[in-house]
């Protein structure tokens, strides 16, 4: 199979698959589903039969369409959060580039200072205050996130904007945006695609990883990493609930950085 | 070379009260009422107003915070709000249980993936390399939880071999402690020793691409001997600062790793602490944190200093 004029390997079609296989999921739930995500269908942890191919949960709802339905808010939302750390990171990383002087000083330095700290414990600090809200946890989180963003682009526009073809047009007296838009982006595109899988990777884990602690999504609303919360308490008995969403997380991972690997590769190749 | 040492230590000690800034910000300025927040039902105005008063939140914040830092220097965060008890003696057998999790889990895991990059290095494109890179690939992309359910399920109930709860106690005694850490310590240790691996690995073989390493191997000498007295001292200071990221790393994986075990450390209560919004005790928590995690940044960049004789004089 092509994909972008080039060759995909073995590996790289498996986390295709992976990855259209869970949007796919999270797109059509309501039809794939086999129920509604939060109705209580049977007794708590009934075992695997015809009518739910992967049991009942902790309060005998189906964990197939719950595992369905949390797709839609797993990945979703993950993208969400990227798309907007990515807005805020490049415009800010291209401006800081483009600009210099003061204001790539000011941005640098605010961002070295919320480099300082791991981002979950600064995350986890931010809503002790703040509270676990969906937009509080969206806003934080795609800020923590513009920051490694904002190094990145910075680092690849600084290399473009040094070119003469920039100098160029900031002598026919182009704007900021017009330089950032016209000709930043197009030369820098490449590797941040690349850069946006992996932050996407990032992201749907630090989701998960937060949902597990109690600290992201609230129910009733189904999402991966709540799911493996609930259901992790039945692994002292042997009940592999717990297996479903967790591994549904560890597989989309996996499928992902399949991606992201071949597209780094080609993206290195090209230059 | 002490001047650099010592400026980067300044450093160092700068990020750090940035930091502290940070998390008292997070804390106290953002938007949101703490006492509103804290009383949520009972908030009448009169309480609000009197627990306002005790927090001190009447006064300027620039006061609040260096009267906060003041006593956290001296190892003094308050007291909790949800149970009224000191902070600091609540926290301190926590963070010794963080710290020795954290511990045995490098002690473990930095002698193991520096060995194993250099044998995979050393013995590149063999079956052992293959072998070793997918393994390591596997446990980069799994989150710490999976991984930790898996040895759950698989370790402890299964086999019946470690205890599934590491729930020590202060009369835990030390060999008790090791056994009863061994499931989250060896969860720890699969996740950063495939991150230090594969660096020490990549940071190995880039050196052994180099013409002296070509050379020392036509002049005959057995690989062992190049690959360890030839390439190693060059390859070491990435490898060191791989392995300080790795330790800084730890400190965040252990938050979850704690929460999966019940392992009675700092990162559980200071979860507990977010979900109740019990302030004073995520703020000490974030501060140790934040210490631990710059001070080992610090260190790593001060041994690379002292490894790489050319960074010593930067042009």
């Amino acid at each position: 199979m092509r994909l972008f004029r080039q060759k995909m390997p073995f590996k790289a079609l498996i986390g295709l698959l992976i990855v259209i296989i869970s949007i796919s999921g999270a797109m059509f739930a309501p039809i794939l589903a086999p129920y509604p995500e939060a109705d209580v269908l049977g007794r708590a942890w009934a075992a695997p039969s015809a009518g739910h191919w992967l049991g009942l949960d902790n309060l005998g709802r189906d964990v197939l369409s719950r595992l369905l339905y949390g797709a839609r808010l797993s990945i979703g939302l993950s993208l969400l959060i990227t798309a907007l750390s990515f807005t805020i990171g490049v415009f800010t990383g291209f401006s800081a580039a483009v600009l210099g002087k003061t204001i790539d000083m000011i941005l640098s330095r605010a961002v070295d200072l919320l480099l300082s700290m791991p981002a979950l414990i600064f995350a986890m600090v931010v809503l002790s205050v703040l509270g676990t809200d969906l937009a509080v946890l969206i806003v934080t989180i795609a800020i923590l996130d513009a920051t490694r963003i904002f190094r990145v682009s910075r680092s690849l526009a600084m290399n473009i904007a040094t070119l003469d073809f920039v100098e160029a047009a900031r002598l026919r007296g182009e704007g900021l945006w017009w330089i950032l838009r016209r000709e930043i982006l197009p030369n820098a595109l490449a590797p941040l695609v690349a850069e946006f899988g992996l932050r996407f990777c990032f992201t749907f884990l630090f989701i998960s990883a937060l949902s597990f602690l109690g600290l992201g999504i609230q129910p009733p609303n189904a999402d991966w990493g709540s799911m493996v919360k609930d259901y992790s308490a039945m692994i002292m008995l042997g009940v592999p609930t717990v297996f479903y969403p967790a591994g549904a997380i560890a597989t989309l991972t996996i499928g992902i950085n399949l991606l992201v690997d071949w597209l780094v590769s080609t993206s290195a190749a090209k230059h | 070379m002490l001047t650099l040492v010592i400026k980067r230590a300044a450093l160092g000690l700068m990020t750090l009260w940035a930091a502290s800034v940070l998390i008292f910000a997070g804390t106290q300025i953002l938007p949101g009422d703490l006492a509103q927040a804290v009383l949520q039902n009972n908030a009448t105005a009169e309480n609000v107003a009197a627990l306002r008063h005790d927090l001190g939140l009447d006064r300027p914040a620039v006061e609040r915070y260096a009267d906060w830092l003041g006593k956290a220097v001296r190892g003094d965060f308050g007291t909790s709000l949800i149970n009224k008890r000191d902070v600091s003696s609540d926290l301190a057998p926590r963070l010794y249980n963080t710290l020795f999790l954290a511990l045995y889990a490098a002690a473990i895991a930095v002698p193991l993936s520096v060995a194993l990059g250099i044998l995979t290095a050393a013995w590149q494109g063999s079956i052992f390399d293959a072998v070793a890179n997918a393994v390591t690939l596997l446990a980069i992309s799994l989150p710490e939880y999976f991984l930790g359910y898996l040895l759950i399920k698989w370790v402890a109930v299964y086999w019946g071999l470690f205890p599934v709860l590491a729930s020590v106690t202060p009369e835990t005694s030390f060999s008790g402690r090791l056994y009863m850490a061994f499931l989250p310590m060896l969860t720890l240790v699969l996740v950063i020793v495939a991150h230090m691996m594969r660096m020490t690995r990549a940071s190995v073989i880039a050196v052994m691409s180099s013409p002296y390493i070509e050379m020392a191997l036509l002049k005959g000498l057995p690989k062992w001997r190049v690959v360890v007295e030839h390439a190693l001292p060059n390859a070491l200071a990435p490898i060191i600062n791989v392995v300080a990221l790795n330790l800084a790393y730890l400190i965040v994986g252990v938050v979850v790793i704690e929460v999966v075990f019940v392992y009675p450390g700092l990162g559980q209560s200071m979860v507990d602490a977010v979900a109740k919004r019990d302030v004073p005790v995520v703020q000490a928590c974030g501060l140790i944190f934040a210490t631990v995690f710059i001070t080992l940044n610090m260190v790593a960049d001060i041994l690379a200093l002292v490894s790489n004789p050319r960074l010593r004089h930067p042009r």
